[in-house]
């Protein structure tokens, strides 16, 4: 597609792009955390950029990644509904101050995306009104979707109930309670 | 005046026996259903509240939307561990004598979410009368399972049950033809060996 957006974002904040790509008509933008809401604004109010359409905010791990650099990829896409391109922003955010600009109140659909960033990998956004777990519950500890939280760790809310009293399942194939009904026999039907 | 017998708390008298029965056969035809629906499988619950499948005949049609007023909690799809208090708290609130179904493979084990937010089926937290397997388990087969839920009230029998696969009708391709043609009242061709 055209590199219209991407050339902008460049042309606006320069040095603070590190670095572009298109992968089959899809343009990414690596931006410095420090122009992560100026940015979002500036694709929202350009003229020439007219995202006016919020498609999707979230994260991913890279566990392997080096911190320094940043080890979540916080990523923006919005659309231009009527100059119909797109474009994905990306900021990268290090495990030891996990914290980006709020951009809830530029994009309003950010916020839940936020909140679910919040709660799913502990992403901290400077100035959300109010930001709390969105999927998980309050007493959960820990971020499920970080690489190294274990996938079936649970934290139940209510005690499991212990098997001294009735058996619980799962039941091997020889328990449980059949339903036998008669085998059924056409001689029975009257036709 | 012969003598007197004594019944003792292990064992039950004619009449007491009766009552039961009494209490079982009524107890079975009047279920009240709570439907703690959460998933997909609700519409395989829809399909058997329908007029196709006609729970109505069950006597086990009335939902009741307070579980103050139900008998029997229809656990319907996945339990994650965020509504596990809600759930707890229904069961709680619902009145004895109370069964629970639990309906499809999510609500029985957790199914294939093998992860931090679903419980591990139902019976981790409350006690379940019946389970119905199935992904989702088709109409019949919860009818199958009310139908053995309705037999367990009668004998008065608390023991979790699972819902095994009915064996399907044996017998000659004629015979089952025929049986299919019975069932079907007439309204599909016959099958010829054209």
């Amino acid at each position: 597609m055209s590199k219209l957006l991407l050339d902008r974002l460049k042309a606006q904040f320069g040095d603070s792009v590190l670095e572009t790509s298109n992968f089959r008509g899809d343009d990414v933008a690596v931006l410095d955390p420090k122009v992560w809401r100026a940015a979002a604004e500036f694709l929202r109010d350009d003229n020439r950029c007219g995202c006016d359409y919020f498609v999707d905010l979230s994260c991913v791990d890279y566990p392997d990644e080096d911190d320094t650099k940043g080890r979540f990829d916080v990523y923006l896409i919005v659309y231009s509904t009527h100059k119909k391109h797109r474009v994905r922003i990306k900021a990268r955010v290090s495990e030891a101050n996990p914290e980006l600009d709020t951009v809830g109140d530029i994009y309003l659909g950010a916020s839940w995306g936020e909140r679910e960033v919040f709660d799913m990998f502990g992403v901290r956004f400077k100035g959300h009104p109010d930001l709390r777990r969105i999927l998980m519950y309050e007493e959960f500890v820990g971020y499920p979707l970080r690489k190294d939280y274990p996938a079936t760790k649970a934290q139940p809310l209510v005690e499991y109930r212990d098997n001294t009293h009735d058996k619980l399942g799962p039941f091997l194939a020889d328990e449980g309670m059949p339903f036998n009904r008669a085998p059924v026999d056409p001689k029975n039907f009257a036709s | 005046m012969g003598d007197l017998k004594v019944i003792g708390g292990g064992e039950s008298g004619f009449f007491s026996t009766k009552l039961d029965a009494l209490l079982g056969w009524a107890r079975k035809f009047s279920l009240f259903q709570y439907p703690f629906v959460t998933a997909c499988c609700g519409m395989e619950f829809m399909a058997t509240a329908g007029p196709k499948y006609d729970i109505a005949r069950f006597g086990a049609e009335a939902p009741r939307f307070s579980p103050r007023q139900s008998d029997l909690l229809w656990v319907v799809g996945t339990i994650s561990q965020r509504q596990a208090p809600a759930l707890r708290r229904i069961y709680e609130q619902m009145l004895e004598p109370k069964w629970v179904m639990s309906f499809g493979t999510c609500a029985s084990c957790g199914g294939f979410y093998d992860n931090y937010a679903t419980v591990p089926g139902i019976d981790k937290i409350i006690p379940v009368d019946v389970y119905i397997p199935g992904c989702p388990p088709r109409p019949e087969a919860v009818l199958d399972g009310l139908m053995l839920l309705m037999s367990k009230i009668a004998a008065g029998d608390k023991t979790p049950a699972i819902l095994k696969n009915t064996a399907l009708p044996e017998g000659s391709d004629e015979e089952l033809e025929k049986l299919y043609q019975i069932r079907m009242k007439g309204k599909v061709p016959v099958m010829s060996e054209e």
